[in-house]
């Protein structure tokens, strides 16, 4: 099987996956003044912004969550955490290789440890945006610690997912240029087609409805979306304190390992020429 | 196995786009078609490269010798063929790729090594030694980004040389730095070679390869066209260089050429011997009538470094009269150290600085060692005695 070499390849140079990763994060904030804080003052400011517009004047109501508690800030922060993860590794993925062509050019490693590094530091973030996010559940009086095992395993699947998308796409975008712009676009109607800034509930009730909307499958099509079934599962816990749906655990195993082989194979595909096509 | 690296049968194709499809719009006008062209870079290359030997690759430019490193260096994969190795492979194909400028030096240090293929403890260990040896223990803690270019290379260099690889991988980087830095670089890689570590260099400056390399291979469009003796192959590629593909075409108004230049020694064409009696024929041919012209002769290494000019102005600029004829340049005691050199000749007018006719590299001649050679190295053979004046 080439993918058990392609594996050990990638085990046995872990350290310098270890110091490209410390690379990323080192120079992420170097030469500004707050540094780390960004990476906690840019979620903030983006959930004061959305609790505004779609919570204070569009009035969504979110779903109530464990023992009663209402928060859109909350309800939303349990999704828009992992979706800004998520499009980092996808977005910040697809240009690595071009970021790092001169690497590539001149050095040999497995290549795909650029890729790995940049889920990995950025997963470095995300966990610690996700802690920060524990501690706020606790000023609310939720207690979310008997989760925190389950919530690191769909950490865990959502990078992965991403990883695989990201690995298709950094090869492509050596040969297609356009493939980034298409992405940028992709990920903003993707935003808006997930369960982040609303609840799932509020699609099911279109359906019932009179809208031109309501003669599709909406319910159906959601399920379809890869997404809900990382989010959906990590705000039960978070925010509903419920254990995750079984048949969405499946799918996220599912879409992740679906991910991992379609973006591995891309890659492998495309990797022998970068070099020379950089 | 005793070769360090095998190269069976190893082709490499390149493409050259015309217009490269990077953008939807023309991959769709060309029905997702990019327009290219295919050349072999490497055709059916086979190589044994031996243990603990200095092989060098020479070459012109585009003859594949950089595309057949990179293969080595698995930078590049072949399209055919299969290159085996033994051992750790380190290649230093531009110093300090890889580094990056928001990073101190600290870091980058162990960022490089552990992409040469160095594990933590080991750059602990070597840390000093890269540092000192590149000279920046002052600076190691700043942002490689405020480094001068060459405190840069410096850097670059000391952690590739200091991976201690099996088998290095070099292309034209030894001439780095300042007098002293390149120095040390020499002894760092002769200490390389003592250690028995296997090198692959890829360089233009023959004369450094001829004294570098145990094995050379030249190689010709992608194609081997000899390995063996460095000597040997440096000369006939030297030789086929100067034959069939000039550095410069000939220049000048020719209404007068110099038609060949034969340089001989006490005992033959072609050759002579350090420190002996050696004459310059210089055969010209002219169509008419050339007046008040002058010869010039310039000695110049195979790497291109002019020895010395000898003009025939100081004994007043002559008349070429129409036809052939011939003047001859006598030199009693050849002041060069054995090697082979090359020969380009001038006609000129002294008087506007006219060129008449200008022949690069119109011969080439082989110096040997004189018999009681004192093993002197360098460019110029001294010719002194050494003699005991006590305290």
């Amino acid at each position: 099987m080439r993918i058990a070499g392609e594996v050990s390849d990638v085990v046995a140079s872990r350290e310098l996956l270890g110091n490209l990763v410390q690379r990323d994060l080192r120079s992420r904030y170097r030469g500004t003044v707050l540094g780390w804080l960004w990476s906690l003052i840019n979620p903030l400011a983006t959930t004061l912004i959305f609790t505004v517009v779609f919570s204070v004047i569009m009035k969504v109501q979110p779903t109530t969550g464990a023992d009663g508690l209402v928060s859109y800030p909350l309800f939303l922060l349990c999704a828009l955490l992992p979706w800004n993860f998520f499009s980092t590794v996808v977005q910040g993925g697809q240009s690595i290789l071009l970021n790092n062509a001169n690497l590539i050019k001149k050095t040999y490693f497995p290549r795909r440890l650029l890729l790995l590094a940049h889920v990995g530091s950025s997963f470095v973030t995300f966990l610690i945006e996700m802690a920060v996010l524990l501690v706020i559940f606790a000023f609310f009086g939720v207690n979310t610690l008997p989760w925190i095992p389950l919530l690191l395993v769909f950490m865990v699947l959502v990078a992965l997912f991403g990883l695989g998308i990201a690995l298709a796409l950094s090869v492509w975008n050596v040969y297609f240029r356009d493939v980034a712009h298409f992405v940028a676009l992709f990920m903003q109607i993707w935003f808006y087609a997930t369960p982040i800034i609303y609840p799932i509930t509020l699609v099911s009730s279109v359906e019932g409805g009179s809208s031109w909307a309501s003669g599709l499958p909406l319910t159906t099509l959601y399920e379809l979306n890869p997404l809900v079934s990382f989010f959906e599962p990590i705000r039960d816990m978070l925010y509903g304190g419920t254990f995750p749906e079984w048949h969405m655990i499946g799918l996220a195993v599912l879409a992740t390992a679906v991910s991992l082989l379609l973006g591995n194979l891309a890659f492998r595909r495309l990797e022998p020429r970068l070099a020379e096509e950089l | 196995m005793d070769d360090a690296m095998l190269v069976e049968d190893v082709s490499k194709r390149f493409r050259i786009y015309h217009e490269r499809n990077q953008s939807l719009k023309s991959a769709v006008m060309r029905r997702g078609r990019a327009q290219f062209e295919e050349f072999w870079a490497l055709r059916d290359v086979d190589l044994a490269i031996p243990h603990g030997k200095t092989f060098g690759l020479v070459g012109h430019n585009g003859s594949g010798k950089s595309t057949l490193l990179k293969c080595l260096a698995r930078i590049l994969v072949p399209d055919s063929g299969r290159i085996t190795s033994q051992g750790r492979i380190s290649a230093l194909l531009e110093l300090g790729a890889g580094f990056h400028a928001e990073l101190s030096g600290r870091d980058n240090v162990y960022l490089n090594g552990s992409i040469l293929g160095l594990s933590r403890r080991d750059i602990d260990a070597r840390f000093d030694d890269i540092v000192s040896f590149a000279g920046l223990e002052q600076f190691i803690d700043s942002p490689v980004k405020n480094y001068s270019s060459g405190m840069y290379v410096r850097l670059g260099f000391s952690v590739a040389i200091n991976v201690e690889p099996d088998i290095l991988l070099v292309d034209e980087v030894l001439a780095v730095g300042d007098e002293e830095f390149q120095r040390r670089s020499l002894e760092k890689f002769q200490q390389f070679r003592d250690d028995g570590r296997t090198v692959v260099v890829v360089s233009h400056a023959l004369g450094t390869m001829q004294t570098m390399c145990d094995e050379v291979a030249w190689l010709d469009h992608g194609r081997i066209l000899g390995v063996g003796d460095p000597e040997d192959i440096i000369g006939r590629y030297a030789g086929a260089v100067g034959t069939s593909e000039p550095e410069a075409p000939d220049g000048g108004s020719c209404e007068a050429r110099v038609t060949s230049v034969v340089v001989s020694g006490e005992h033959g064409a072609a050759t002579t011997v350090s420190g002996e009696a050696t004459r310059f024929r210089v055969e010209w041919s002219a169509d008419e009538d050339v007046r008040d012209v002058e010869h010039t002769l310039t000695i110049r290494t195979l790497d291109g470094v002019t020895l010395a000019v000898a003009s025939s102005g100081g004994t007043g600029a002559r008349t070429l009269k129409r036809g052939d004829g011939a003047v001859e340049l006598v030199v009693p005691r050849l002041p060069l150290v054995a090697g082979t050199y090359v020969v380009d000749a001038t006609l000129n007018r002294p008087a506007d600085g006219h060129v008449v006719h200008r022949a690069d590299h119109v011969a080439e001649f082989v110096v040997h060692p004189a018999a009681d050679s004192d093993g002197s190295v360098g460019l110029v053979a001294l010719g002194g005695t050494w003699v005991s004046t006590g305290r």
